[in-house]
């Protein structure tokens, strides 16, 4: 059982720069997995722009059939979202410290480039155990 | 709705690793050293502390915001008070006071009474010109460009120079409009 599918993390300018899949399910190849990625971008953007509510900061959540899509953008503009089963609960606090092993492993990383795609062992490690650790609370429950 | 957001720096000092203090002011000295043995000329340490300084500014921005739990300031005058009191606690330990804003509530002064980098420092006659803690302001300057706001950051007053505190202007130059279309002939 999976719960989580995949995670992106997609740059300010709509790049994917990490991608991941966990299990069968969802499994996508490269091409695919960087076409999501740009149209997850723009289709953020668009909802910014269409919603009815002030100051939206766009989807956050994207429930289909047979997933779930969680989104969360920082401030400064990088988007991590996970695709999951749908009703996974708590896949926001994950992205809150998916996004904080990204400041601690990526950026903090000298030898990493802003906006290019992550390739840091560090937090490829540190990423699985945080997912590991959210799996074994969900089976637990 | 998100939370307030919390105007002290106190409980993220708590809870990010330190790393000891004159570790890091020795540090930061021998890197300062360094770069006036590598460039000689005294402007071009200022000019490369704040490209330093820059460089660790936009990467830092994400570890504040991830960390802090600061939600989205509602304008510049909100921004420099969350800088103050909790960006200068999280990263350097100390709290720094907001004044001296003009009319427009375009620029500010951030004031430093306690400054950890300079601890053991005194300069010499002939580095007179040097802004030791220029990496703050490359820092400060990194930092607001990442959440789209173009800054000019100065030193005004600098103890070190004899002054009574450390006095940081920071002028907003242009707030980039974060939604799109981006107007990318400007």
């Amino acid at each position: 059982m999976a719960a989580i599918y995949s995670l992106f993390i997609i740059n300010k300018s709509g790049g994917l720069i990490f991608y991941k899949d966990y299990g069968s399910s969802g499994r996508m190849d490269t091409n695919d997995s960087l076409r999501l990625a740009s149209l997850w971008h723009s289709m953020h953007a668009i909802s910014q722009q269409l919603s009815p509510t002030v100051g939206c900061n766009g989807i956050e959540l994207l429930q289909a059939d047979s997933f779930d899509l969680h989104c969360f953008q920082s401030l400064t503009g990088t988007k991590f979202f996970v695709v999951c089963e749908p009703g996974t609960q708590h896949m926001e606090p994950l992205l809150k410290i998916i996004y904080e092993l990204y400041t601690d492993y990526v950026l903090k990383n000298p030898f990493y480039e802003m906006e290019m795609p992550i390739r840091c062992e560090l937090f490829d490690l540190n990423l699985s155990q945080a997912i590991l650790k959210d799996r074994v609370s969900l089976l637990g429950r | 709705m998100a939370p307030p957001a919390p105007r002290s720096g106190d409980a993220v000092f708590a809870n990010v690793e330190r790393v000891n203090a004159e570790l890091f002011t020795l540090t930061y000295g021998a890197i300062v050293r360094q770069l006036l043995t590598d460039l000689e000329e005294v402007g071009e340490v200022n000019k490369q502390l704040d490209q330093m300084g820059y460089n660790i500014g936009i990467r830092l921005i994400d570890e504040f915001l991830a960390k802090s739990n600061v939600s989205r300031c509602v304008d510049f005058k909100d921004t420099a008070d969350v800088i103050a009191k909790v960006g200068f606690k999280m990263f350097l330990g100390v709290t720094a006071t907001v004044s001296n804003w003009d009319a427009e509530g375009s620029s500010c002064s951030i004031i430093l009474e306690d400054n950890p980098l300079v601890d053991f420092v005194e300069l010499p006659d002939t580095c007179q010109g040097l802004y030791y803690c220029n990496i703050l302001s490359g820092v400060v300057r990194g930092a607001l460009e990442m959440v789209s706001m173009k800054t000019e950051v100065s030193w005004v007053r600098d103890m070190l120079h004899g002054d009574d505190a450390y006095e940081l202007r920071v002028k907003l130059l242009k707030q980039v409009p974060e939604e799109y279309p981006y107007k990318d002939d400007e």
